[in-house]
């Protein structure tokens, strides 16, 4: 355990180092809240008051928590270890004597531990000063998010290394990378929330373990959902989890069997 | 010096087709990019219609007029990004060295970006957006006369020259700002998801910005303006749609004087 800790601290400290590339992420992630907000509004104002049971202010609170949390979630991943496969550099991963997921697994927990206030603070804080927030009163809300965005991160984390998992057999991931990512983003309610897509591609949505992914962790912290219903989605954010950790598990197991290192 | 021009464009040649040649080379590899870059088109339409689905107009205009819009906008966007998507990730070129090769071939850096790293798989996603514009064109209700015919030929190409304009400036902006890439996403991919929706949506301020600071709505939404003879909101009336070209004109002018003075601020480490 001491092993994964020390990864997860000196993966914090390798990302704090790039201030500027947090910054800047946080600004982008500002810009196009301000952009999805104003959209989502003007969707809802056209409606008459309310889209998927989102009022003007539950949409804005939705778009900004989503640019706040997306940052520390990872939306867009990392290809760090499919690049290590391609130059070879896996070898040294597969020699060392931590569990090879584990190892990532800590490292994208120590990246999301910097992220989480550099990259999500200025999304929020913009959302309250030009559009407001709703945000529920209580504390309990807060304590199950905390726990819904932790099992979001390892999830998303899971997720994308299945994809770089893939480079064990093939040469080049990018198609598939692009593949999954678009489609996560969208089914995960990042750019437009679940409830809002038509019926068949909701149900099709919530059959993924993409919702897990984002729209879970949004929804409690919001308090769209309480009680007996988000203890149920964080279940179920746990569920698939434990589904992907056995599909990576396997795909280690398997893939460096098959692996062929090039010219190392 | 004639000799000259013939050899450089022997060299450009070679480079082009080799590059092009080594990216078909791994056939599964290709077909999945191209695939990707296709799907990724559709889930930027899914977006638009996951919104559109729940009323009957967006920023006042019905889908099919949004669909103008987006079929506009991804056609310029898929024709910048597939010439100058690639200086989106300068950085990496700067900090690789990758630079220093290119600065001491005889062909200006541009043209080398411009061609040599041509990326064939970006097509996926012009091919998705032309399907998207065709739709668009068949199902709107256009009144065809010189003016409309005239914006349909002349918007999709001001508008590929903008975003191209935004994609040399972000790549321009990085040798300031190594680590600082993501700052330049908000005007290119933020100007391509303004340029794809309904300005009329937008809050009042982001409006003005987006159009007469960032040129994102008129690469498409002002001329569809008048292409659908449409009024346009405060901040975005519907005269603009005749400003892509000079918007174009101006903003690649000021951006290639950004590019010369990036590259001649650029101090290389010895590499």
């Amino acid at each position: 355990m001491r092993a994964y800790w020390e990864l997860m601290k000196s993966s914090f400290r390798r990302h704090s180092t790039y201030r500027l590339a947090a910054f800047a992420g946080a600004f982008t992630n500002s810009v196009f809240g301000l952009i999805r907000a104003s959209l989502l509004l003007s969707a809802i104002a056209t409606a008459g008051g309310s889209i998927g049971g989102y009022s003007p202010v539950e949409a804005a609170t939705y778009v900004w928590l989503g640019q706040a949390l997306l940052g520390p979630i990872g939306l867009f991943g990392s290809a760090e270890l499919s690049r290590r496969v391609k130059s070879g550099d896996v070898t040294v991963d597969l020699l060392r004597s931590v569990n090879l997921i584990g190892s990532y697994w800590a490292q994208d927990l120590g990246r999301a531990v910097f992220d989480f206030l550099p990259r999500g603070v200025p999304p929020l804080v913009v959302g309250a000063l030009v559009t407001g927030l709703s945000l529920p009163t209580s504390f309990g809300p807060y304590a199950l998010g905390f726990l819904s965005i932790l099992a979001a991160i390892s999830l998303t984390f899971m997720g994308f290394f299945i994809m770089n998992l893939l480079s064990f057999w093939v040469v080049e991931i990018r198609g598939f990378w692009m593949l999954y990512m678009v489609l996560m983003n969208l089914l995960s309610g990042f750019l437009v929330p679940v409830s809002w897509f038509p019926g068949w591609l909701a149900d099709f949505a919530r059959a993924t373990p993409f919702p897990s992914m984002l729209q879970t962790p949004v929804d409690i912290l919001a308090g769209r959902v309480d009680g007996g219903e988000s203890v149920l989605l964080v279940a179920i954010q746990l569920l698939w989890l434990a589904a992907l950790l056995a599909v990576a598990h396997f795909m280690v197991r398997f893939g460096s069997r098959k692996l062929v290192i090039q010219g190392g | 010096m004639a000799e000259r021009t013939v050899s450089n464009r022997a060299l450009l040649k070679l480079l082009v087709s080799a590059r092009l040649r080594s990216q078909v080379a791994f056939r599964g590899s290709f077909a999945s990019d191209v695939v990707g870059q296709m799907v990724l088109g559709l889930t930027e339409f899914v977006e638009l219609y996951a919104i559109v689905n729940n009323i009957p107009s967006f920023g006042g205009m019905t889908f099919a007029q949004t669909l103008l819009v987006f079929g506009l906008a991804s056609v310029s966007f898929a024709v910048a990004d597939l010439l100058m998507g690639e200086t989106d990730s300068m950085a990496e070129t700067i900090r690789t060295g990758k630079l220093e090769v290119l600065l001491i071939r005889p062909i200006p850096v541009l043209l080398q970006l411009v061609t040599s790293d041509f990326q064939l798989r970006r097509a996926g996603r012009a091919i998705f957006a032309v399907l998207a514009l065709t739709v668009a064109l068949v199902i709107t209700d256009i009144e065809w006369n010189a003016a409309t015919i005239l914006l349909i030929i002349i918007t999709p190409v001001a508008g590929a020259m903008i975003f191209c304009a935004l994609f040399l400036g972000a790549g321009a902006m990085q040798f300031w700002l190594l680590d600082g890439r993501q700052f330049a996403s908000a005007f290119t991919y933020g100007g391509r998801y303004v340029a794809t929706m309904p300005g009329a949506a937008l809050f009042l301020p982001m409006q003005v910005f987006f159009t007469f600071v960032i040129p994102a709505t008129l690469v498409a939404y002002a001329p569809s303006l008048i292409i659908l003879g449409l009024d346009g909101p405060a901040g975005i009336p519907a005269w603009t749609g005749w400003l892509g070209v000079p918007a174009a004109l101006i903003l690649s002018g000021l951006m290639l004087l950004f590019w010369r003075s990036a590259i001649k601020k650029y101090t290389g480490a010895g590499g």
